[in-house]
């Protein structure tokens, strides 16, 4: 499987599963997810890939599978998405908690409510306190590679976290890219079988994992290792990726950069959406503006020093979040923000936007604004609050939805009460 | 780059019709990136998918505003404004209908600048048997439209994309492809990638204030809204009575209709709310006399639907 071949995120992260050898995959469906499970389940029904799939009852159930899967010391694999990921969730920071080494993929969907299928990051960021890594995938290429380098990284002994592999609903779940799926021989390689001798119970070797502990001072202990640990992960996740570049020839780090050498106005973005900054900095360029996009492919843990080399000495930072934080605004502009604080050559103007909920599109023409406005917040010292992208023709047709819907408040004219 | 759309219903293989150009372009050289858009992920429901092609790598993402070719399948959809058959269409795209109609009488009654081809159904679309193969037609046509893939180049997307199919269904899938394509020949390399303009535009942004949270809340205030909800425009097949076979037996049809759109008159005889019936053809497998036929939806629409026989006839039937 050396050929370049068309194939859908779900797909790939389906062959990321399989490429590293998943030997039990506790499963819940859920849209846009659920592809990644059928496709392993079609796998294995054809007998094609070994291992053993279980349909658990919920999500919460699932995790607690995988978690209690992965102490027995075999590769686990498990997918969920938004409303899964939060059922889940009190069990995805247990299993943290337990130090076993796991990978989950989320196909991110804006969350409830309203309920809606369509990506933002609401449901990943979620998780962002839970003890996990969490890589953000712009590329069905990347989520199969994500997934190997997440494996690698999550069983390292220096870690032994948990790892969420992150790829947008629809934009990447549904949609077909080329992709070189690597060569299972060098997958071997790469990431060879795990070696659990040290921490796997068996019936010979019994183990109370997750004991209660009361006071602080145990607790604090505990709960600070797992923070070290995932700390310690951005080196081990660098050395992954070197070797990643080696075996394969595809080159990662925490943070991507996209024309950032000489770049005054730098966009900072998460995802598949971020493909959208790299095509509005092309064109930007075009025209004479010295753009460029950072882009976080590692989230937990925050890659500090990579996001400091790659905003410090900049005209004006873009930050557009594809989520919201309810009384706060993008928290990826505020990760960013925390990067930056008194660092002697910090940008001239830090500029916050929130775009793309739900899967709402971003135009060039809003990647060009965004630009202008950083230029003037960079010449005048100080940057505008934060906006989100959204248009007159948006809020009409909001107005009329709510017309339909008879919602008390809409005045004659068709406007809110604003 | 080119950015096609193709428009149809929920099971006429629009998703596959996307993949099968997208496997073509690929195998020609082009990068690639297609996707399907399920809208209601309901059978009969308009659904549409998208493929753009580029020498360079695809950095768009997303559903395609302003497209250079778009392919409908089921004519039908082409004035409903849900299924967005029209949108972004300009003076440079190309619109290509699977249609019987002439291309003349859609000019007139669309309100468009686009250039329209008509695709001439390539199977009698009575014919059940035969619908199944409208993706790869569909395929076929758009590829000879762009002028961008070959005839072989075709026939090895079908193969690859049908590859889960017996060998008779893949060469006969083939064979309609490379029809649609050869139908298509006079108008081979029409749709063309438009240029794109790096203009900046408006962009249109407004700031979202704050509104009473009666109004902010998504909440619909009125009882049985989903009766508003005409899944009737879902169906493809119609369920027609042949009431002189109709022995009344209504709770038969009625029980199993799992939307409950079929009712009785006060006579007894069973009628079918089109506005709701999803087409779902329970009914007609269910009706013990057989008096329920599935009727292709673009033809039933065009004919008057039987009416129950008099004595009892009281009122004219939908």
């Amino acid at each position: 499987m050396t050929q370049r071949t068309l194939i859908t995120g779900n797909g790939a992260a389906a062959w990321g599963a399989r490429l590293a050898g998943a030997e039990y995959m506790p499963v819940f469906p859920i849209t846009p997810q659920t592809e990644i499970i059928e496709t392993l389940g079609d796998w294995i029904g054809k007998g094609e890939m070994g291992g053993r799939m279980v349909t658990l009852e919920s999500e919460h159930s699932m995790i607690t599978a995988a978690g209690a899967g992965a102490a027995t010391g075999v590769r686990v694999f498990t997918a969920t998405s938004s409303q899964g990921l939060l059922y889940g969730m009190e069990m995805l920071y247990t299993v943290a908690g337990w130090r076993v080494p796991l990978v989950l993929v989320n196909v991110s969907r804006g969350l409830s409510a309203p309920i809606t299928l369509e990506p933002d990051h609401n449901d990943i960021l979620a998780a962002r306190d839970s003890g996990c890594l969490q890589i953000h995938a712009a590329t069905c290429q990347e989520v199969v590679d994500a997934i190997l380098i997440a494996y690698r990284v999550a069983e390292d002994a220096r870690v032994r976290l948990p790892a969420i592999v992150n790829l947008d609903g629809f934009y990447l779940s549904f949609t077909r890219e080329p992709v070189w799926l690597p060569d299972a021989s060098k997958v071997a390689q790469f990431l060879p079988d795990m070696d659990p001798d040290e921490f796997a119970f068996r019936a010979d070797k019994p183990v109370s994992a997750a004991v209660a502990v009361l006071g602080g001072g145990p607790y604090s202990y505990f709960r600070y290792q797992t923070h070290l640990a995932a700390l310690g992960a951005v080196e081990v996740f660098e050395e992954a990726c070197v070797e990643y570049d080696r075996v394969f020839g595809r080159s990662y780090a925490p943070v991507m950069a996209h024309r950032l050498d000489d770049a005054e106005i730098v966009f900072v973005m998460m995802g598949s959406f971020a493909t959208k900054a790299m095509d509005a900095v092309d064109r930007l360029r075009a025209q004479g503006v010295k753009a460029g996009l950072a882009r976080p492919l590692l989230l937990r843990p925050w890659p500090q020093d990579a996001i400091r080399k790659a905003l410090t000495g900049r005209k004006a930072v873009v930050v557009v979040d594809q989520n919201l934080s309810m009384g706060f605004g993008g928290v990826l502009r505020g990760e960013v923000a925390s990067a930056l604080y008194g660092q002697a050559d910090a940008p001239g103007a830090l500029l916050g936007y929130v775009g793309g909920l739900g899967g709402r599109d971003i135009t060039f023409a809003e990647f060009a604004e965004m630009a202008r406005e950083a230029e003037t917040a960079a010449a005048g010292g100080e940057a505008p609050p934060t906006r989100l992208l959204y248009t007159q023709a948006e809020l009409r047709e909001v107005r009329n939805l709510q017309t339909l819907a008879h919602a008390q408040g809409l005045t004659p004219g068709g406007e809110g009460r604003s | 780059m080119y950015r096609i759309r193709f428009h149809g219903r929920g099971g006429q293989g629009m998703k596959t019709a996307s993949r099968i150009l997208g496997a073509a372009f690929f195998l020609e050289g082009f990068e690639v990136q297609d996707a399907p858009r399920y809208g209601a992920e309901r059978r009969g429901a308009p659904i549409f998918a998208f493929v753009r092609a580029d020498r360079s790598p695809i950095l768009e993402r997303g559903v395609i505003p302003n497209p250079d070719l778009v392919m409908v399948a089921d004519d039908t959809l082409v004035g409903m404004p849900q299924a967005g058959v029209l949108q972004g269409l300009n003076a440079h795209a190309v619109l290509a209908i699977h249609s019987t109609t002439p291309a003349g009488e859609w000019r007139q009654r669309l309100n468009t600048d686009a250039r329209i081809v008509i695709l001439p159904p390539l199977f009698d679309l009575l014919d059940a048997a035969q619908r199944v193969r409208v993706s790869a037609v569909i395929a076929g046509a758009a590829a000879c439209l762009t002028g961008r893939v070959g005839r072989d180049t075709l026939s090895q997307a079908v193969r690859t994309e049908l590859a889960d199919l017996t060998n008779t269904v893949i060469k006969d899938n083939i064979n309609k492809a490379l029809q649609a394509y050869d139908e298509m020949n006079e108008f081979k390399g029409i749709a063309e990638p438009q240029p794109r303009t790096d203009t900046p535009l408006p962009t249109g942004w407004i700031t979202l204030g704050l509104d009473p949270a009666t109004l902010a809340a998504p909440a619909i205030h009125a009882a049985a809204n989903s009766v508003q909800v005409r899944t009737g425009l879902w169906r493809t097949l119609r369920p027609v009575f042949d009431y002189s076979h109709c022995n009344r037996c209504n709770w038969v049809c009625g029980s199993f209709c799992p939307d409950g759109v079929v009712s009785a008159d006060e006579n007894g005889w069973p009628r079918i709310d089109y506005d709701h019936c999803k087409g779902c053809m329970v009914c007609v497998a269910q009706c013990p006399k057989h008096a329920i036929q599935g009727m292709p939806e673009g033809w039933a629409a065009q004919q008057t639907m039987p009416t129950p026989p008099s004595p009892d006839r009281k009122e004219a039937a939908p």
